[in-house]
């Protein structure tokens, strides 16, 4: 990357008048009162903010802060992140808003910090809307939002508990490829995973990951500073990007049965200058059935509701047609709290090297990697290729 | 199964000063949103700004108080102990009749009653200090 360097411009500043206390008042609504001061001052159009980049544990948000910011504010950033950098975070977001755009990431980036400072400290650090507005009404956790997805995917769709079953039937059966993977040696199929325990319906015990303990690293260098390097293993290219957040609650999500991958997987394919159907491996999120039958479709493999006869007609494992999370998933190999996601990229870099033991591909050479958090909110898509 | 709202021992909202008024709406048996007067759309949650035009000039104006089913979930395993008793109890998405989304639990009516579509409608509850917006089937069906 010599040559280059980040380029940029402000275009708009905002800032509230400093007050001793603020009363009433939460750090998501001022961060938003001194957006829109910044934008009047722009003169640009709402619409026209695509990044976003913010401070860590925003007020009331210890977890999940920029899709609560995003939320907030209505708006669906194609980047976004949090800066935590002390009283450096303003400017380090100036030159990360101006890498975002460079690389084609975002077009303009809010760029917000502030916070709220009660009479009396709160009872309670958490007051995010989520909190205020879901969980009074029973809704905790995760399983309750992905069931409200698979609920609606079944009533526009006609899918069916069978159809959801059979992805993490497919999870387990590549599991029984992998030693590490925490349900080896335990294969179930179809009629196991509906005979599990209902959680949420219409969710089953065994559509949902297995939490368990362990990590994943990855180290990533530029691909000429990688090519010069000495490495043990040839390099895996990143070959394309995209991202999106829409949401943080499930009450506030724009679709059930679409989500933020769509764009981003069609991103992603679209910077590595090629259609879905070059991929040799498919390493996709899958905290859940249905989240992993969303992306299926999401992704272009099959129209919006097909994935089931998809599935049906392909063999989905390392030796097969079209190679699907060979590693056995997060539904077969377990999902190591935020390490889950980069197993999926661990996974990919080691079918794209050639050193998937004992689940090795014949010849892969390009990966669509997955992540997704909240519930179908924060997504990323990868392409990964063994050439440049 | 179907849930006595009265017998619930559960985590309350924590309002903020965004919020008060909606809560106070409830204790007097109104749902009460924010409206936009600049962009003309209704706003739930509540804010400090309008979530599709970023204009501060939000209303609080009433609300109808129906809507219909947009997703639901029969929660066997609550995430939260306090909503055992209720298990299995019904969690739904209600697309409100002015535009809005919003989070909440279905009263007077059986799991097995509930479809995407459902017309339902506000039923205030009272749980511990707080009343919340539950909603029920129009009409009743339990």
């Amino acid at each position: 990357m010599s040559g280059t360097r980040p380029t940029g411009a402000i275009v708009g500043v905002g800032e509230l008048t400093p007050t001793r206390t603020t009363s009433g008042k939460t750090t998501l609504g001022m961060l938003a009162e001194a957006s829109r001061l910044a934008l009047e001052d722009s003169g640009l159009d709402r619409d026209r903010i695509d990044g976003l980049l913010v401070g860590p544990q925003v007020g009331e948000t210890p977890q999940h802060v920029p899709a609560t910011v995003a939320e907030y504010l209505g708006i669906t950033p194609r980047m976004s992140n949090v800066v935590d950098l002390g009283g450096a975070s303003g400017p380090g977001m100036i030159w990360r808003a101006a890498a975002a755009i460079n690389a084609g990431m975002a077009t303009a980036v809010l760029c917000v910090l502030g916070n709220h400072r009660e009479p009396v400290p709160s009872r309670s650090p958490n007051r995010n809307p989520i909190r205020e507005f879901d969980v009074p009404f029973g809704a905790s956790g995760a399983n309750t939002a992905y069931a409200l997805l698979k609920t609606r995917h079944m009533h526009d769709f006609g899918t069916t508990d069978e159809q959801f079953a059979s992805l993490a039937a497919v999870s387990r059966a590549n599991a029984q490829s992998n030693p590490d993977a925490i349900f080896y040696g335990k294969p179930i199929d179809t009629a196991g995973i509906l005979a599990s325990p209902m959680i949420a319906e219409p969710l089953h015990l065994l559509e949902i990951v297995m939490p368990v303990a362990g990590g994943d690293a990855v180290i990533v260098m530029g691909a000429e500073a990688a090519e010069a390097a000495t490495l043990r293993h040839a390099p895996v290219y990143l070959r394309g990007a995209g991202e999106m957040v829409t949401h943080r609650a499930m009450s506030q999500a724009p679709s059930y049965t679409t989500g933020p991958l769509k764009p981003s997987m069609a991103q992603a394919l679209a910077q590595a200058g090629i259609g879905i159907d070059r991929i040799d491996l498919l390493s996709l999120y899958d905290c859940y059935t249905v989240m992993l039958a969303i992306t299926i479709e999401d992704a272009g493999l099959c129209a919006p509701g097909q994935f089931g006869a998809w599935a049906a007609g392909r063999d989905l494992s390392h030796t097969g047609d079209v190679a699907l999370n060979t590693h056995g998933g997060q539904l077969g190999f377990g999902q190591a709290d935020l390490a889950g996601g980069m197993s999926h990229v661990v996974e990919a870099v080691r079918q794209l090297r050639g050193t998937a033991d004992g689940r090795q591909m014949a010849d892969a050479a390009l990966a669509l990697v997955t992540g997704n958090g909240a519930t179908m909110s924060e997504a990323v898509a990868l392409v990964l290729g063994r050439d440049r | 199964m179907t849930i006595h709202p009265s017998e619930l021992i559960v985590p309350g909202p924590t309002p903020t000063g965004e919020s008060e008024k909606f809560w106070a709406g409830c204790r007097d048996g109104e749902l009460l949103l924010q409206f936009c007067e600049r962009c003309e759309h209704w706003v739930f949650y509540p804010r400090t700004v309008c979530p599709h035009c970023w204009s501060d000039r939000l209303d609080w104006r009433r609300a109808a108080g129906t809507g219909s089913v947009r997703s639901f979930t029969v929660v066997h395993k609550p995430g939260h102990p306090g909503w055992a008793v209720a298990a299995p109890y019904v969690v739904a998405v209600i697309d409100l009749a002015e535009g809005p989304t919003m989070l909440t639990a279905l009263v007077g009516v059986e799991p097995a009653g509930v479809r995407v579509g459902l017309p339902v409608a506000v039923r205030f509850e009272t749980v511990g200090e707080f009343v919340l917006p539950f909603f029920a089937p129009v009409p009743p069906t339990a």
